[in-house]
């Protein structure tokens, strides 16, 4: 007896509302269906959420694409393309959109990737969520093709919520996906997906208004490239993309930056950090952590090349950002770079601390 | 009391944010049999929910979390 083999595709999972409603169109079709979600090290999820002290009454943060997951009954790869991901950023071929994100690039080596998990894991072709003229770089009526081309998968990449308004792919000349039951959705309003999620019963989504990439951010991207410019070269470290998510950041000089702990848990993150290298002497090399004795106050690491002054400087802001910011003298504690001691400080005025100073 | 299931591999990855608890709790499950109980001790708060998320899109047992200050201890069984 002939069987007929159930088609099965691959999609990209951001967790977000498209990704969720492209999903929902191929299970309707009878396609099996998995996901895979990758980590660049600058998705925005909710890192912050997991540095800061927690709003009163909020849940816990959350991995939208793992509950997006659970919630459409589908497999979730989740992989981790951090590593790889650095020569997308640092050197991107299509360059950057308004800030440091690649947009292009980023959009081709993860289509690229999902193709090759394809491959291995056997899956007949791959889709997005992708909406036609969303976004300015990667979803552009011209970008699209390109897209394709650049990643080798011409032909096998659908993108059900916008399939009718472009050339037909591989999938639905086959016969494997019907055309006339998937979406023609273009531009940036959300009214068609807010409606096709109602009749899929799709209720529990990220708001469309969130980001999905620190590098689409302002003060984000002001913060990498200051790294940089200080560095003398486009290079970062998993743990440096860490770091600029966290707490506020100042340079007094070129030679050296301090990171100021905005709440007690990000003090713990920061401390965390710290103290996670300790015993790595390379890792730990140019970098102090320092907090007031005996009061309230912000943990600061300093980064770089500071000379004794600058040290003492960096003290006097940690005090500055404490509860001992009105007190004549405040005494702080620092610690790296096998050294430990304290120092007794003037807390720095307000009005020393200039505007150009804070990334 | 809740009974601590007795773990037969322990994973640290405190600091760790967001997916890589995660990711990393997916890479020590490779290797391990069926049934076999992975400890996973972690800082960011939102293990709490995508531990019993990531174990039922993957066929694991979620046997439990532990919140302690701002260190959580969680519990998987290999599905």
């Amino acid at each position: 007896m002939e069987t007929t083999k159930q088609i099965s595709a691959l999609g990209l999972l951001s967790g977000g509302l498209d990704s969720m409603l492209a999903v929902r169109l191929l299970q309707e079709q009878g396609i099996r269906v998995e996901c895979v979600n990758f980590y660049t090290g600058f998705c925005i999820q909710s890192h912050t959420g997991a540095m800061r002290n927690p709003e009163p009454g909020a849940s816990p943060p959350r991995h939208d694409a793992l509950h997006a997951a659970q919630l459409l009954g589908i497999k979730l790869h989740m992989v981790d393309i951090a590593e790889e991901y650095v020569r997308i950023v640092t050197d991107p071929k299509h360059g950057y959109g308004s800030h440091l994100n690649p947009c292009l690039d980023c959009k081709i080596f993860m289509v690229s990737k999902a193709w090759a998990l394809k491959e291995q894991l056997g899956f007949d072709f791959i889709f997005t969520g992708e909406v036609l003229g969303q976004r300015p770089m990667s979803q552009r009526r011209e970008n699209l093709p390109h897209i394709e081309r650049e990643a080798g998968v011409e032909g096998w990449l659908l993108r059900p919520l916008c399939a009718t308004r472009i050339k037909p792919t591989e999938p639905e000349k086959r016969g494997w996906v019907d055309r006339q039951r998937l979406k023609g959705f273009s531009g940036r309003g959300r009214r068609p997906q807010m409606a096709l999620a109602a009749q899929f019963g799709l209720h529990d989504y990220p708001s469309p208004a969130g980001g999905c990439c620190f590098l689409t951010d302002v003060n984000y991207s002001r913060k990498l490239q200051d790294l940089w410019n200080f560095r003398g070269e486009r290079a970062y470290s998993m743990e440096d993309i860490v770091l600029l998510k966290a707490g506020r950041h100042l340079r007094p000089a070129p030679r050296f930056k301090v990171i100021v702990g905005r709440d007690e848990t990000e003090n713990h993150f920061l401390a965390g950090i710290h103290g996670a290298n300790k015993g790595d002497a390379v890792r730990c090399q140019g970098r102090w952590a320092l907090h007031a004795v005996d009061l309230p106050g912000p943990l600061l690491l300093v980064e770089g090349h500071p000379s004794e002054e600058d040290l003492t400087l960096a003290c006097r802001l940690t005090a500055r950002f404490g509860q001992g910011r009105r007190q004549a003298a405040v005494r702080v504690a620092i610690e790296g770079n096998g050294r430990q001691e304290v120092r007794t400080v003037v807390p720095l005025p307000a009005d020393e601390i200039p505007a150009e100073w804070y990334l | 009391m809740v009974v601590e299931p007795v773990p037969d591999r322990y994973l640290d990855v405190r600091q760790l944010l967001c997916p890589l608890p995660i990711i990393r709790a997916e890479a020590a499950m490779t290797g391990m049999a069926t049934g076999a109980v992975l400890a996973i001790c972690a800082t960011d708060p939102g293990l709490s929910r995508d531990l019993p998320a990531w174990c039922a899109v993957n066929g694991h047992q979620f046997l439990g979390i532990k919140i302690q200050g701002r260190e959580l201890m969680g519990w998987v069984a290999k599905g």
